[in-house]
């Protein structure tokens, strides 16, 4: 049978000489219809490229294809993409390919209704208008599950959370019934749970339709749970391709195998460190009691505030010293909050924070983002003086040889005193914030998402030297993440958050390998891993609650279980 | 709903400003206002009859009265009696104030009529010789003061044609359309000739920055036409930037009209303004300046329910 | 210096920067003097002579040569722009950098200072303050300063909020730095970039303004040359002797294009998001 789609040693080019600039140079796949390939590879392999190119996308972004053919095979005869003209490509777009995006809220007209836009998917697709255009786009919303469908029509993109905003996306693209769906990476900037929905409904819609997909991905192991074939792309060329359980189970290419081994794979809690149990008679350094975030809603120039935020709505736990303590939760859950508030930068509303370190500032923070926080406009010995500036040091010799040291000690060149910024990798800028926090000597370092904007590769060595810097320090770690396989690699202890509030918190071996709360299930079972290979994601719908409480409102007061040495959980509320 | 709360509650604060602003200027102005006023005259004068004038103009009495009686009067919508004019000041800016004020909608329509599309037009084919020729015609503009525009016009009028364009009078928009529109249309141009270069570039700015958003690729996706996404999705977006630039290009423009006022001999506010402040006529000079004010925060809130207009985020707020 | 170099290799740069220092050397020259002929020096009996090879762009009523003329007007208007913007960008950028920094109270009422301020028509408030202060040069320079201030203020104030929530500026104050520190050395110096662009910018508005201010006789005063003075004496001559014209209006209008060519420039090169789109 032919195949629905070919790809013949294709070459994409940007700039005034794309032969010369290639970003995609000689990738080739078949693909059947009803199957799914997934293109695999970290930023900068080419994977976002080829898929824009299928549909020529990429020739309003300034790319070019400079050789090659991608043949799609319709009723009518087979059509070459890369010598049609615009005419019968805008044919095929939406019609017979769709294509759904990474970024949910830049891909949507942010002033024209959620409605409005399906109803133009309709249009350009089936040339359905009026009234009976509203209808088929109420009858998408409801396919692709969103509550209160009627109502959503008429909602502007802010209005709605990323989860939603996705789904929207692909209610567009199902409503013209295509045979091919490229998704890039559609799910990476969503959380973890919300992921694992979207997963579900697109395996869902692929079941009813027998549509083929191409999925774009940096996760290797999401697509284990997709895919069909596979194939891996590093600098532009496809390294390796084939049947999923080929590749993944035997490996042929170092790329593969090496980034087989640099995701970290979920294990229930095989895989956790083990120097961290308690005994119970140490201090804790930092110890957080009932602590309570609240911002007071927007609210008119002279009304008071009509509720507020409770981004965090009593918390505690406590942070010996030489332990990591990871606090687990998707976006809305508090941690970060949590975090800022044990440094100052957001003021706590009420509740205690006792750090009992010694020294300038025992607590110090790495944020998420390598790029924004380091000052562009500084070199390096300037950024890594500032602690010790603030702290009243003066800067001489000595602090330069204290400066040459930690960057030895994380890994850089000492030549790295007199650069700047962007000419460091992502990698390489993140030790330089973990130098920089390490200057003053501090007890407990919190680590905000510190490597969730990592490439996989470059993550599993900055996790390592995060555990060997703690145990030469002796440092306390307070490690916010979503990611459960990363926290598996170095967390002692583990707290999970859901709405403001601590909802499981205890040893991470039996957190892990025996989760009791509902939510930490939910969190756990959707983690992405290699050996749940097509597995069938389970249809669910919970949305977050709303943070957003009336004036006044105290929730009810906390009732815990043991279920462990090391293991609590929060009563749930029936 | 709260971003317009907020807008109206902050204007008559700024107004209030403006007028002790505008208050307090004046009365920093050298020269003593009855000299002003009666010029050599005044040496003829009493000090009984300098000072029954000063009672007259209430000028005997502590400033901070003085600005309490204003505003009172403000209130009421007395602004005062013009000094040179010997008329209430309001009844002599009403009269003045309409040329103004259609000079300034005439240029600014103008300027948008071939602004926007010249814009549009430039960058649906960027970096192509059509777009460098609008952008080079744009520059030069913008760089180009209004009286050097109105000169020049003038100039190629009176030389190439032998006709002086009719100077001095004014003849109201509802008597005479036709005959005013003649005599409006060459201030206009004058006038909206740097606006329209300045509205290009940003159309075209925005529109550019536009075209390469997230959404516009969503929609060719969807299989949309390159009218469906210049006219369906662009613009809207891309208009934006355009309107909120107008609000501020506005006052500018009512500033500008004093000096086309000026070219051209037209009988306008900016011209009574300039006439009133060397001869020192304070309550005229307060009453134009705040009126003048007052039109251009008004239109700036205009502006600013245009923009929740157009844009929904603005209009209901965040998520 | 890398900005000059990526100046000079922008299309438009290189013509702005062009124009710009041919009329700085010519307004040095009028300067100290070495113009053509005095221009102040009436040669009677040359009025109104087209240009020629003695007057290169003729003369006016009084016989003055406007070459020399321009020289100097050239002059007087370079100097108002850059000491007006000098005032405009220093008290705009503290104002609109303390707004941002205090936030809240202080905010709300430097920025409705700012706002009042922009409720006057730029060329009105400048009237007001000439009136005041009696036409002038260090009259204009005040009042294009005054009038520029809430402009620089506001240019300043949004990227110094966006600034103010980054991560480093949130690590500075983990690390206890003082205020003094982080607005020097985490705001100013990434605010350089669209101040650079913004002083051009001014610069072009400044020469602009200073021309229609000295064209309704409120800014230099004769004999003294300047460009709207100029301008405005030769509109009565306008056919009979249309160089008095062309040449005055040509050099405003070359100065202020000038200007506005560099600022495109710098802000093509400074500015993240085009850098984008044009890679």
């Amino acid at each position: 049978m032919k195949p629905l789609l070919s790809v013949r040693d294709l070459h994409v080019g940007f700039g005034r000489d794309p032969a010369a600039h290639e970003v995609v140079k000689g990738v080739s796949f078949e693909l059947a219809a009803g199957e799914t390939l997934a293109i695999v590879g970290e930023s900068g392999s080419g994977k976002s490229v080829t898929a824009l190119s299928v549909n020529r996308l990429v020739d309003f972004g300034g790319g070019k294809i400079t050789g090659g053919s991608i043949t799609l095979d319709r009723t009518g005869g087979a059509v070459d993409i890369t010598s049609a003209d615009e005419a019968v490509l805008q044919g095929i777009r939406g019609r017979e390919i769709g294509m759904i995006f990474q970024e949910p809220m830049t891909s949507l007209n942010p002033v024209h209704t959620v409605g409005r836009q399906i109803e133009e998917a309709f249009r350009l697709s089936r040339g359905i208008t009026g009234h009976a255009a509203t209808i088929a786009a109420r009858e998408a919303l409801e396919r692709v599950r969103i509550p209160d469908a009627t109502q959503r029509l008429g909602y502007y993109p802010h209005q709605l959370s990323g989860g939603m905003r996705q789904r929207v996306m692909i209610a567009m693209v199902i409503a013209a019934n295509p045979r091919l769906l490229i998704a890039d990476e559609p799910t990476t900037a969503l959380d973890v749970t919300v992921q694992a929905q979207i997963m579900a409904l697109l395996a869902e819609l692929r079941a009813e339709t027998q549509m083929a997909m191409i999925f774009i991905t940096h996760d290797i192991g999401l697509v284990a749970g997709v895919a069909d074939q596979i194939m891996v792309m590093q600098q532009g060329a496809a390294v390796e391709q084939g049947a999923l359980d080929a590749v993944i189970d035997h490996p042929q290419h170092d790329y593969t195998k090496h980034l087989l081994g640099a995701v970290p794979h979920f294990t229930s809690g095989a895989a956790v460190l083990g120097d961290g149990v308690r005994n119970g008679e140490q201090a804790p350094i930092v110890r957080v009691d009932n602590l309570v975030v609240r911002f007071p809603a927007a609210r008119g120039l002279f009304a008071r505030a009509s509720g507020a935020v409770h981004a965090v709505d009593g918390i505690d736990f406590d942070l010996r010293p030489g332990e990591t303590l990871a606090i687990v939760g998707e976006s809305g859950s508090g941690k970060s909050t949590t975090a800022r508030a044990i440094l100052g930068l957001t003021p706590a509303t009420r509740g205690g924070i006792a750090v009992a370190g010694h020294g300038h500032r025992p607590v110090q923070m790495v944020f998420q983002d390598p790029f924004a926080s380091l000052n562009p406009r500084l070199d390096v010995e300037s950024l890594l003086a500032e602690p010790a500036i603030a702290a009243g040091q003066k800067v001489d010799a000595k602090l330069r040889e204290r400066m040459v040291t930690l960057l030895k000690r994380v890994g850089l060149p000492e030549d790295a005193l007199t650069r700047y910024p962007h000419q460091f990798s992502g990698g390489q800028r993140q030790r330089l914030a973990i130098a920089r926090a390490l200057m003053l000597n501090p007890d407990v370092v919190v680590l905000d998402e510190a490597v969730s904007a990592l490439d996989v590769s470059v993550q599993a060595r900055v996790l390592e030297l995060l555990v060997d810097l703690q145990r030469e320090f002796g440092l306390a770690y307070l490690f916010i993440s979503h990611d459960m396989a990363v926290v598996e690699r170095i967390a002692h202890r583990i707290a999970v958050m859901y709405a403001g509030q601590l909802v499981e918190i205890g040893d991470a071996r039996s957190v892990l390998a025996d989760p009791q709360h509902s939510y930490t299930r939910r969190l756990i079972g959707a983690v992405p891993a290699i050996d749940r290979r097509r597995q069938d994601f389970k249809v669910d719908n919970t949305q977050v609650p709303s943070l957003l409480k009336p004036r006044g409102y105290e929730p009810p007061p906390a009732r815990w279980r043991e279920a462990g040495t090391d293991h609590r959980v929060r009563l749930e509320e029936q | 709903m709260n971003y317009l709360a907020q807008r109206l509650l902050t204007f008559p604060l700024v107004l209030l400003g403006v007028s002790l602003l505008v208050f307090f200027a004046i009365r920093l102005v050298p020269g003593d206002a009855i000299i002003a006023m009666l010029g050599t005259e005044a040496g003829l004068l009493t000090e009984a009859q300098r000072a029954s004038l000063a009672q007259y103009f209430g000028l005997d009495q502590p400033i901070v009265v003085q600005y309490g009686r204003w505003l009172m009067g403000l209130f009421e919508g007395n602004l005062g009696i013009s000094v040179t004019y010997g008329k209430p000041v309001l009844e002599v800016i009403i009269a003045r104030f309409p040329l103004t004020l259609e000079l300034s909608l005439l240029s600014m329509l103008i300027a948008l009529a071939v602004g926007i599309p010249a814009g549009v037009f430039a960058a649906t084919r960027a970096d192509r010789p059509s777009d460098l020729t609008v952008r080079v015609f744009a520059m030069l503009g913008q760089s180009t003061p209004s009286f050097v525009v109105g000169l020049v016009l003038i100039y190629f009028l009176s030389a190439t044609f032998r006709i002086l364009p009719a100077m001095g009078t004014f003849t109201p928009l509802f008597e005479d359309p036709l005959g005013n529109l003649g005599q409006m249309i060459l201030p206009a141009i004058t006038l909206g000739f740097s606006f329209a270069a300045a509205v290009t570039r940003i159309s075209r700015s925005a529109m550019l920055d536009v075209l390469s958003d997230d959404y516009v690729r969503t929609a060719r996706s969807k299989g949309a036409s390159q009218r469906d996404v210049v006219w369906g999705h662009a613009l809207p977006n891309a208009l934006i930037p355009v309107v909120t630039l107008s609000g501020v290009e506005f006052g500018y423009l009512l500033g500008g009209a004093v000096i086309v006022e000026q070219i051209f001999a037209l009988p306008g506010l900016g011209r009574l303004t300039l006439d009133a402040i060397s001869q020192r006529d304070y309550p005229l000079v307060q009453g134009a300046v705040l009126f003048i004010a007052f039109n251009f925060l008004v239109v700036n809130l205009l502006v600013d329910l245009a923009y929740a207009a157009l844009d929904p985020r603005i209009r209901l707020g965040g998520k | 210096m890398g900005l000059l170099r990526a100046v000079l290799r922008h299309p438009s740069g290189r013509i702005g920067l062009g124009i710009i220092v041919v009329f700085l050397v010519l307004a040095v020259l009028g300067a100290v003097g070495l113009t053509p002929h005095d221009p102040l020096k009436q040669f009677v009996v040359d009025r109104l002579k087209p240009p020629s090879a003695t007057y290169w762009f003729g003369t006016d009523l009084l016989g003055r040569d406007t070459f020399s003329r321009l020289m100097l007007g050239i002059g007087e208007s370079f100097l108002v722009a850059f000491a007006s913007v000098a005032v405009a960008a220093t008290a705009g950028t503290l104002i609109g950098l303390f707004a941002a920094w205090w936030g809240h109270l202080w905010d709300g009422v430097l920025m409705r200072i700012m706002d009042v301020l922009l409720a006057f028509p730029a060329i009105l408030l400048a009237l007001l303050i000439v009136a005041i202060e009696g036409p002038g040069v260090v009259t204009s320079i005040t009042a294009i300063g005054i009038v520029y201030t809430p402009i620089f203020a506001r240019v300043v104030r949004a990227p110094a909020l966006a600034l103010k929530a980054r991560e480093f500026v949130e690590a500075a104050r983990t690390f206890g730095s003082s205020q003094g520190y982080i607005l020097s050395r985490h705001l100013l110096l990434n605010l350089v970039a669209p101040l650079t662009v913004q002083i051009t910018l001014a610069l072009a508005w400044s020469l602009l303004t200073e021309s229609g201010l000295s064209f309704l006789g409120l800014g230099t005063q004769p004999p003294a040359p300047s460009l709207g003075v100029m301008l405005a004496e030769s509109k009565s001559m306008m056919t009979r002797a249309p160089w008095l014209m062309l040449f005055p209006g040509l050099t405003i209008m070359l100065a202020i294009l000038g200007f506005n060519l560099l600022g495109d420039a710098l802000r093509d090169i400074l500015d993240p998001r085009t850098r984008e789109r044009t890679a």
